[in-house]
């Protein structure tokens, strides 16, 4: 098996790939702008609700309850969207989600397909497969258009195209779709796109989607969206495959209410997304002839298998914890290396790789806490991060590890006052060729990373504990006077 | 009150000025002090890096030295939130049910200095002084782990002569992180530019907080750009009277 999250087992370390991000303004201006305002708005919406706890602790429950028994609801999935009309795949990895698409377009008769945005098909870099099938794939979501006309990876889960104004967007436009006269206004950009989709929503006979959520036990399928593309292309074509994967299942159609109110306040700040698409298999005269759900594993269910992290799954993909993290602000998502960015995306992907890649992943954050008080299902993301830090240390760490030695040594002199304060006075001794007028301003080594644009004071003339023994050495002999 | 001080390991070595500051704030306000000189780290580097075997006998040897203690004050929210939220589950793993129960029956008993003040002695004034304009940071354990809410700030507002003002963005993460600021160098660096432009805004002479961890982390950056702007953990300036005010090393 074959385990792929786009190129996130290939990409650069997390510290590695943030270094240009960090010194691309404009990059960082977009992001701090865009994440600003969804976070205003996403504020303004969620303090309207009065329940919003109770409805945050409601999903968590369903969704651990739904991972407790995922076998059980997706067959029950299988057998009521079979029972609709329409057909279940199942795909243990990415290569086989690819083969199975593929496969059902080609059976069709197809040769290219219009998308909606899924993050599971970049995931499994799906157009890249079907372009190796001579298949092309036409993206309906503005975002990823702008992303795949202009060659570009997403950098959010909800706004793929985050990191671009549209200044850079007209250009992307102007170059691709032929438009020199293109102007930069809003409107102007939406109606080169519309005119340019057009054309693809009414020729265009197979279409592709993810899923929100997958309905047990009425084998529904829910897409939620704001820009329509997505109406257009589960309702024109002929014939509709859906990827999802499985932890997207919710046992009953009831359990809507609650995750229909959190998300979309929690990804872009409304009440409600303006298209809410349900469906179950298909239905003669109205929609497509043929829907496929493609159901996809890709290291799920060994993320499943991990009693601290399972959590993980609950996500439902609303990116509230990108827009809050401070250290996502400061990158924006090309630094995550993966279709996930953000803290979801630090726990995601190196889980569903296996933790042998994307091993930065985990430390790429100041553990500060944001995402998990905004996230909508309340996966503790701080305490995920921690627990998958050990597992790389714990598993993926060789024995003489520099830092796993210095942190070996670390923990020996605290467990002895004898040690910690012989430490305490060597480290006083021994900082002195590094400090001048009272500090230090070059340290080497790894906390040269610290000096860097950080001064340290030097270590003071006396601790603590010396401070107090000497107080107390004085009081006694005060006493004994 | 017989109050234990975890002074921690790097206020005790880094900090010494913060330590004497707690006695001296805590005995004015008529109680006993007791440093129990075997303490050392509570582990939580050591934990939050993913050395969490290595932190084990680390939180064995706290629970053993302060498991008799009327109260035990921690001038840090990091590291009371290090007891708080995770020796219980630590301790479970440990299959000790002794042990175990130990952690249960302390975690009552541990305050960070704030909550020591407000919740436990029910004082909001300690009868403080410090003529300068201040602005505090709100360190990310204190709000969202210890859910201080308003205590620091309460103490703070019935300080003579203090000039608080507001710090803009005060629920962002200022980059120290722990191992953070040195394994993810520059995007820490790039965390910390934003938090002094923050702080710079405010025209505070100096900035303080809970946790001398963010401070070390934000005056050695102020101090790179030669703001004069200075840290000092919230006991040194509610330790400080109109007598006895805060000494400021050179």
């Amino acid at each position: 098996m074959t385990i792929r999250v786009a190129d996130a087992a290939h990409s650069p370390s997390f510290q590695k790939a943030a270094i240009p991000l960090l010194q691309d303004t404009q990059l960082r201006a977009n992001v701090r702008h865009a994440t600003d305002v969804i976070q205003r708005k996403r504020a303004a919406v969620v303090g309207e609700t009065p329940d919003w706890q109770e409805l945050r602790s409601a999903a968590s429950a369903i969704k651990a309850h739904t991972l407790r028994y995922l076998d059980d609801y997706l067959l029950q999935f299988e057998q009521a969207c079979t029972a609709a009309g329409g057909h279940v795949h199942w795909a243990a990895d990415a290569d086989d989600a690819n083969r199975i698409i593929a496969g059902l377009i080609r059976q069709y008769g197809g040769n290219e397909i219009i998308k909606i945005k899924t993050m599971t098909s970049d995931e499994t870099r799906l157009n890249d497969a079907l372009e190796h099938e001579s298949i092309r794939a036409h993206e309906t979501d503005l975002a990823e258009l702008i992303i795949q006309l202009g060659h570009d990876k997403p950098s959010h889960i909800v706004v793929p195209a985050l990191h671009k104004n549209r200044n850079q967007v007209r250009e992307i436009f102007r170059e691709q779709m032929h438009l020199p006269e293109l102007g930069n206004k809003p409107e102007d950009l939406t109606a080169a796109a519309r005119h340019y989709l057009r054309e693809k929503f009414l020729s265009v006979k197979i279409g592709l989607c993810g899923a929100n959520f997958l309905v047990a036990d009425t084998g529904s399928v829910c897409i939620v969206e704001s820009e329509g593309n997505g109406r257009m292309c589960l309702t024109l074509p002929d014939v509709l495959i859906s990827i999802a994967g499985i932890e997207k299942i919710i046992p009953a159609f009831q359990d809507l209410e609650v995750f229909l109110q959190l998300l979309p306040r929690s990804a872009t700040g409304e009440r409600m997304n303006p298209y809410n698409s349900l469906w179950a298999g298909v239905h003669p005269g109205d929609g497509p002839k043929h829907f496929h759900v493609v159901l996809l594993d890709n290291g799920r269910t060994s993320v499943l298998a991990d009693r601290e992290a399972r959590q993980t799954l609950h996500c439902i993909r609303c990116a509230a914890c990108l827009n809050t993290c401070p250290v996502y602000r400061q990158t924006g998502g090309h630094a995550y290396g993966s279709s996930y960015a953000g803290p979801i995306g630090a726990i995601v992907t190196p889980q569903l790789l296996g933790m042998e890649s994307a091993q930065s992943l985990p430390y790429a954050s100041s553990l500060c806490g944001a995402c998990y008080e905004v996230c909508p299902v309340k996966i503790n993301i701080p305490e995920v991060l921690i627990h998958l830090r050990g597992r790389v240390v714990r598993e993926q760490k060789p024995a003489l590890d520099p830092e796993a030695l210095a942190m070996k040594t670390a923990a020996a002199i605290f467990t002895s006052r004898r040690r910690f304060e012989a430490a305490q006075r060597m480290g006083r001794l021994g900082q002195w060729p590094l400090v001048s007028h009272g500090w230090m301003k070059n340290l080497p080594g790894m906390l040269g990373n610290w000096t860097r644009v950080r001064d340290l004071r030097a270590l003071p003339l006396q601790t603590f504990r010396e401070w107090w023994k000497q107080r107390h050495h004085s009081e006694r002999k005060a006493g004994n006077a | 009150l017989r109050v234990s001080l975890f002074i921690t390991c790097y206020n005790d070595t880094l900090f010494p000025a913060t330590g004497q500051a707690v006695v001296r704030l805590l005995e004015r306000l008529g109680h006993t002090v007791e440093f129990p000189l075997d303490q050392t780290c509570c582990g939580q580097m050591h934990y939050n890096t993913g050395y969490q075997r290595e932190a084990a006998p680390l939180m064995r040897r706290f629970v053993e030295i302060f498991r008799d203690a009327e109260a035990v004050c921690i001038p840090s929210s990091s590291c009371v939130a290090m007891i708080r939220d995770h020796y219980p589950l630590m301790a479970a793993e440990q299959s000790d049910p002794g042990l175990a129960r130990a952690v249960d029956e302390l975690l009552p008993r541990i305050y960070e200095l704030t909550e020591l003040l407000v919740h436990r002695f029910g004082v909001e004034d300690v009868g403080a002084a410090f003529p300068h304009r201040v602005t505090y940071h709100a360190s990310c354990h204190s709000l969202r782990s210890l859910h201080l809410g308003d205590l620091p700030l309460r103490l703070l507002r019935n300080v003579r002569g203090i000039d608080l003002v507001d710090l803009p963005n005060v629920d962002r993460c200022c980059g120290f992180g722990g191992t953070f600021a040195i394994k993810m160098g520059d995007v820490s660096a790039a965390m910390l530019a934003e938090k002094m432009q923050d702080v710079e805004s405010t025209r505070a002479k100096y900035v303080t907080a809970v946790d001398n961890s963010c401070l070390m982390h934000i005056f050695g950056g102020l101090h790179r750009r030669r703001t004069g702007i200075r840290t000092a953990h919230i006991a040194e300036i509610l330790a400080s009277t109109a007598e006895e005010p805060l000494e400021v090393p050179a």
